[in-house]
């Protein structure tokens, strides 16, 4: 009983991240200027992270966290990147 | 695809809670990113998310794989770390880049150095 309920609790929770992951992605494409669009992506892959985390707890493998890692090390990267294109209009100087 | 591990009631209540919670504070957060009229204000929305729901869930995982494996596993806590450390500048940078790209082209609405501007 308790297990189904967790079930449900779990697939409630990936619904919601997926409704988050829309609105981050309505930002991302119809946002008015660059910067906009940089901070849905920046949401969309927080999100997508806590996403696979929740997948994780849901079979119950690690093979999930490992994932979730490195969308976490390099979606900074990105975000980085983007934000001194946008201040420089170069990346490397 | 409905499924969960075999866990203990009162293990299963908390991780339902968690779980839950975090992805409703993060649906908030995102929903923020809708609603706000400027991006100065759409930039404080989406650290919801960032940072109450990313900690719930990360609990809830923790919880679960320590309750799973019957020993202390803790790993989430780099995520936890990256994600608390690098969010900030992220932000940062990325607010400080509108400012410049916004004065540069002598747009409204731009925050100046003294606060808010008087009401004309």
């Amino acid at each position: 009983m308790t297990s189904l309920l967790l079930a449900l609790a779990i697939t409630a929770s990936q619904i919601l991240l997926g409704l988050a992951m829309a609105c981050a992605a309505f930002r991302m494409l119809r946002g008015p200027r660059a910067q906009d669009r940089v901070l849905g992506l920046d949401t969309l892959y927080l999100t997508a992270m806590l996403l696979l985390l929740t997948y994780g707890i849901q079979t119950g493998r690690t093979l999930y966290f490992e994932a979730a890692l490195v969308i976490a090390l390099l979606g900074f990267v990105g975000t980085v990147a983007l934000g001194k294109f946008l201040m420089r209009g170069e990346v490397i100087e | 695809m409905i499924q969960a591990p075999d866990l203990p009631t009162w293990a299963a209540i908390v991780i339902g809670f968690l779980v839950l919670g975090g992805s409703a504070l993060t649906l908030v957060g995102a929903l923020g990113l809708i609603r706000l009229p400027t991006f100065y204000a759409r930039v404080h929305a989406t650290t919801l998310g960032a940072t109450a729901g990313m900690a719930a869930i990360l609990v809830a995982s923790m919880l679960c794989f320590s309750v799973l494996q019957t020993r202390p596993v803790v790993h989430e806590i780099l995520i936890a770390l990256f994600v608390t450390l690098t969010t900030p500048v992220t932000l940062i940078l990325l607010a400080r880049a509108a400012i410049y790209r916004d004065r540069s082209e002598r747009m409204s609405q731009v925050p100046s150095d003294r606060g808010p501007k008087p009401e004309k």
